[in-house]
């Protein structure tokens, strides 16, 4: 099958590089490259023909089996596409429904790079992943540059300078690059989200976490935020008010399905410090900031710059292509399992399942929801609770009630097996119960004794006792001299037995605790 | 002061000998001197047992004397032998062996005590029968047992769980019918060998059942119990005899054999009767795959042994968890070898040795100390799981069910509860593996399909020594 990479209309990206195309060529796809198609991002047409590729016209590369884009095409080019054949770009089917019936009427199957459902083994081809990833890293350059100071804190000879105060809005992907960033450049970084759980994978990158206990949302089922109640909002926007005053930098990063929550106000604008920045990587949607123009630099009348650039994973293009012809090219490795350049569907399988927007002429989107395995499933919890439920013989216990009730019938069983102890030992001789205080007062040392050993000696510590329980041997060798021959026999084999365990059993601890050494 | 005096205080010095080189263990600096201490008790011990036995032979004084120095040269030449040659991979089996052996003493001198005690005093007194018949009793489960773990450690048998329906009934039956035999063998003093006889027959089958039932993972715990059995036998043997030695060195190695149990046993969250009633995996395990939804899949990422090396040369921090499949790959000195190598490209390594790691408790330690990897940079799960956040690379060699975050994350899981090495928070996560198999709980193991996972497929030993040559 072909492989068809056009020349992005709308972008500096391209959807394959050099060595991802090599990539293809190995998975046994012909590819066919538009002629330009990788110039903007560094990428010459010479450097493709090297890698496999055939550099072509648009025509040839739209009447591939197969397409590869970044950006969803023009409802025309969708139209002027093969029957049957596959497109694999973003397609944004929530937003753009209209690309969706394109593709369904035109009988091009569709496969969306950004609705990979959010399952640990589909990351390999989350695009989203991938340019929020880009985006997060280049916010903090773009912001670090309109910045008219140093991000890290400084003590020279000329006196002290503070670190810039970053605040980012969203521990997603974005969100954790962009904090990540720019506590590296030495930032001193606090970051919300509204998901508790991503608490951990901020603080992990080096930012402090910001909590409104109010405003804390439950853990989400499919791995995104959702929108807000309406008293989580009121404690947010206060948060929101005091961390911006105090920020120096925000970068806000707030998408939820496509479309951008409003979370910084001018009334909280007005209170930043002139020369702030504040970049807006939800401007797609609109902009979290209401001061926000897509696409563009806006500075406010107190002199707060905010940039709404949408173009941030444009702005480093032969790498983020690399990444991003990289996501291409594992799946393709999964629709190639056989490696012949076939392109086969399975929608048995859920990832591909849940980038299909169009089938064979049919509409897939929107796919059955995935439940993602990270987080703790509550329907398994529910189905927990209902057993419990559907049990009521046996009422449940809270821990301590458990643990006194344990506790009691320990209680009652040891003073059980006290009274027996007693009673069998009242009714038995007098060298019995000698013997009986040595046993009972070596079970107690070897208790503490043994409790000392380290856990790395076990294995010698067994081999130890397996020896000095060879002692059985002055059992046996009294016995070899009784006048019974069956009595001699018996002892002979116990004797014999007992001694191979004697001296097997402290040869062989020996040797293993020479070997153990101390490092330099 | 007689002879029989001599001989007792020269006990009781050996019995301190025994406790302080037990106590010697507990360090690696005084261990070796624990293992003297306990040589020069035992040595002691022989020396007046041998005047003793002398002195008090029915026989002619040489005869006795041959036999005596006849058995220790037989048993001393043996087990110098299988003390010198075997492999420390192999040493589960060695201590079965020596366990076994113990059983078997245990069971001879039981009879002896019968026979001899029933000619020269007619019949002994109850307390003694019963100190006999459960001194052959204790004896007899440890013999079978042992040899079928032996059998089981070796792979000469199948090491998986024989499952006979109604297997716990039958044992509570088998203890039931001995006390029945008891009753019968107190009854008739004089007459017992049919009851003696009936029941060490019944305790015999009942220890080869009872090990038989339990799977190959479970053989550390099982171990310890046969350990800790053997030293009561021991002990039962001391009471029998009247030998105040015997009881305390049987009660020495009965209570150590069971707090290694303990050990084991919560080291892997189960109950100590679950362990003894065998069958992991059997009740819980066979209904989990069956619900199905539990099961986690996935895409596993592949990785080759030089982008492991390109992976350990940048990073400054790296773990090595090691399970039985490292001795059964023979890997460890080649994972010494690349631990010595990274820690002179200034790398810290360290190992997690998982208390159940291995066939036998502290059988990885073994194992690496053999191989020359310092003992102080072996760490205990305990030590070490705090550690993993803060590391770049862990290498997982043959270790499935000890790593498994399902253990903590997934209430159904059959493993559920057990705490396991938390090598998935690491940067990266090497797992040597042959396949993707499951362990050895029948589990399968979501660490395998976590992204910042990646297998490197086949032989331990192969794959270590490809990584060296590649660094």
């Amino acid at each position: 099958m072909r492989i068809g990479v056009p020349h992005e209309s709308q972008q500096t990206l391209v959807a394959a590089t050099p060595a991802t195309v090599t990539k293809l060529v190995k998975l046994g796809y012909e590819v066919a490259v538009e002629a330009g198609a990788g110039t903007a991002a560094r990428f010459s047409d010479a450097a493709f023909t090297e890698a496999g590729a055939a550099v072509t016209s648009a025509d040839t590369v739209w009447s591939s089996d197969v397409v590869i884009a970044v950006e969803c095409p023009s409802l025309e080019r969708i139209a002027s596409m093969r029957q049957g054949a596959i497109l694999i770009s973003q397609v944004f089917p929530g937003a753009h429904p209209e690309s969706v019936t394109a593709l369904v009427d035109a009988g091009v199957t569709g496969l969306a790079l950004d609705a990979v459902p959010r399952i640990s083994r589909a990351q390999a081809l989350d695009t989203l992943s991938t340019m929020s990833n880009v985006s997060g890293y280049r916010a903090v350059i773009e912001a670090a540059s309109e910045y008219q100071g140093m991000f890290a804190g400084q003590v020279t000879a000329a006196g002290k300078t503070a670190p810039a105060h970053v605040f980012v809005i969203g521990g997603g992907v974005a969100g954790l690059a962009a904090i990540g960033t720019a506590v590296s450049l030495g930032a001193s970084v606090r970051a919300f989200d509204v998901r508790p759980e991503a608490g951990e994978q901020i603080e992990s990158m080096g930012a402090t976490f910001v909590q409104a206990k109010a405003a804390q949302q439950e853990v989400s089922s499919d791995g995104y935020a959702r929108e807000l109640t309406s008293e989580q909002e009121a404690a947010t926007e206060a948060m929101y008010a005091e961390e911006s005053a105090k920020a120096d930098v925000i970068i806000t990063t707030a998408l939820v399905r496509g479309s951008a929550p409003r979370t910084i106000t001018n009334a909280m604008i007005d209170t930043m410090k002139p020369g702030s920045v504040i970049v807006d990587l939800a401007a797609s949607g609109g902009g979290n900031a209401e001061a926000c123009v897509p696409g563009e630099r806006a500075v406010t009348d107190n002199g707060v710059i905010v940039l709404g650039y949408t173009d941030l994973p444009g702005r480093m293009p032969a790498q983020t292509s690399q990444l991003y012809g990289q996501n291409i090219v594992n799946l393709m490795a999964l629709l190639t399992p056989a490696k012949d350049g076939q392109a086969v569907l399975n929608m048995e399988d859920v990832v591909q399942r849940g980038m299909c927007v169009a089938l064979d002429g049919t509409t897939m989107w929107p796919p059955p929801p995935v439940q993602v395995s990270a987080a703790p499933t509550p329907a398994a919890d529910q189905a927990q609770s209902a057993e419990a439920a559907a049990i009521p013989a046996k009422p449940s216990l809270t821990p301590e009630e458990e643990a006194k009730l344990r506790g009691r019938r320990q209680l009652v069983g040891g003073a059980l097996a006290a009274v027996l102890i007693l009673l069998a030992l009242t009714f038995s001789t007098y060298t019995f119960l000698g013997h009986f205080t040595v046993f009972a007062l070596a079970v107690v040392i070897g208790y503490y004794v043994i409790s000392g050993v380290s856990h790395s000696l076990h294995t010698p510590l067994m081999a130890q006792t397996n020896a000095i329980s060879g002692i059985i041997l002055v059992g046996a060798m009294l016995q070899l001299g009784h006048s019974n021959l069956v009595v001699t026999i018996l002892a002979v084999i116990a004797a014999t037995v007992a001694s191979i365990n004697i001296f097997g059993g402290f040869l062989v601890s020996r040797r293993m605790i020479a070997m153990f050494q101390k490092g330099a | 002061m007689t002879l029989t005096t001599l001989a007792q205080a020269v006990y009781v010095i050996a019995a301190l000998l025994f406790i302080l080189s037990l106590a010697g263990l507990s360090r690696q600096t005084s261990a070796k001197r624990g293992v003297n201490l306990g040589i020069l008790g035992m040595g002691l011990a022989l020396v007046a047992t041998i005047m003793l036995a002398v002195d008090t032979s029915h026989r002619p004084v040489g005869v006795t004397l041959a036999l005596i120095i006849g058995v220790l040269a037989v048993g001393g030449a043996i087990g110098a032998w299988r003390a010198r040659t075997v492999e420390m991979t192999q040493m589960p089996e060695l201590i079965a062996v020596l366990h076994c052996f113990v059983g078997l003493a245990a069971v001879a001198v039981g009879y002896n005590s019968y026979i001899t005690e029933r000619a020269e005093r007619a019949a002994g007194g109850t307390v003694h029968l019963i100190e006999v018949f459960l001194g052959i009793l204790i004896g007899a489960v440890t013999f079978t047992g042992s040899i079928v773990a032996f059998l089981k450690l070796s792979a000469k048998i199948k090491s998986s769980p024989v499952m006979i329906p109604g297997r716990n009934w039958l044992n509570l039956g088998a203890l039931v019918v001995s006390f029945a035999l008891l009753g019968w063998f107190l009854a008739t003093p004089k007459h017992g060998f049919p009851p003696l006889i009936l029941m060490t027959v019944i305790a015999l089958l009942l220890g080869v059942h009872m090990v038989a039932a339990i799977g190959g993972g479970d053989m550390p715990v099982v171990v310890s119990i046969l350990n800790s059995y053997s030293g009561w036998a021991a002990a039962a043997a001391g009471f029998m005899l009247g030998n105040d030695l015997l009881i305390i060195t049987g009660a020495l190695v009965g209570s150590s054999g069971a707090i290694l149990s303990y050990i084991m046993c919560k080291a892997m969250n189960r109950s100590f009767i679950s362990v003894i009633l065998g069958g992991f995996g059997a009740d819980d395990g066979a209904a989990a795959p069956g619900a199905g939804s539990a099961q986690p899949e996935g895409e596993h990422h592949e990785i080759t042994a030089s982008e492991v090396a390109d992976l350990l040369k940048e990073s400054s921090s790296v773990i090595i968890t090691p399970g039985y499949g490292m001795a059964v790959a023979k890997a460890q000195y080649p994972v010494a070898e690349l631990t010595a190598r990274l820690r002179e490209m200034g790398i810290t390594v360290r190992f997690g040795v998982h208390p159940v790691a291995g066939r036998l408790p502290g059988h990885m330690n073994v194992l690496l100390a053999e191989a020359k990897v310092p003992y102080d940079i072996v760490l205990e799960m305990d030590e070490i799981n705090d550690d993993f956040p803060s590391t770049d690379v862990v290498l997982v060699i043959g270790a499935n069910d000890t790593v498994n975050p399902a253990a903590l994350d997934d209430p159904s899981s059959p493993i559920a509860g057990m705490p396991v090495l938390t090598v998935w928070e690491a940067k990266h996560v090497i797992v040597f593996k042959r396949s993707m198999a499951v362990g050895y709980a029948g589990v399968q193991n979501p660490l395998f399909f976590k992204e910042n996972t990646a297998m490197l497929f086949g032989d331990a030993k192969k794959m270590t020594e490809a990584i060296l040559a590649d660094l």
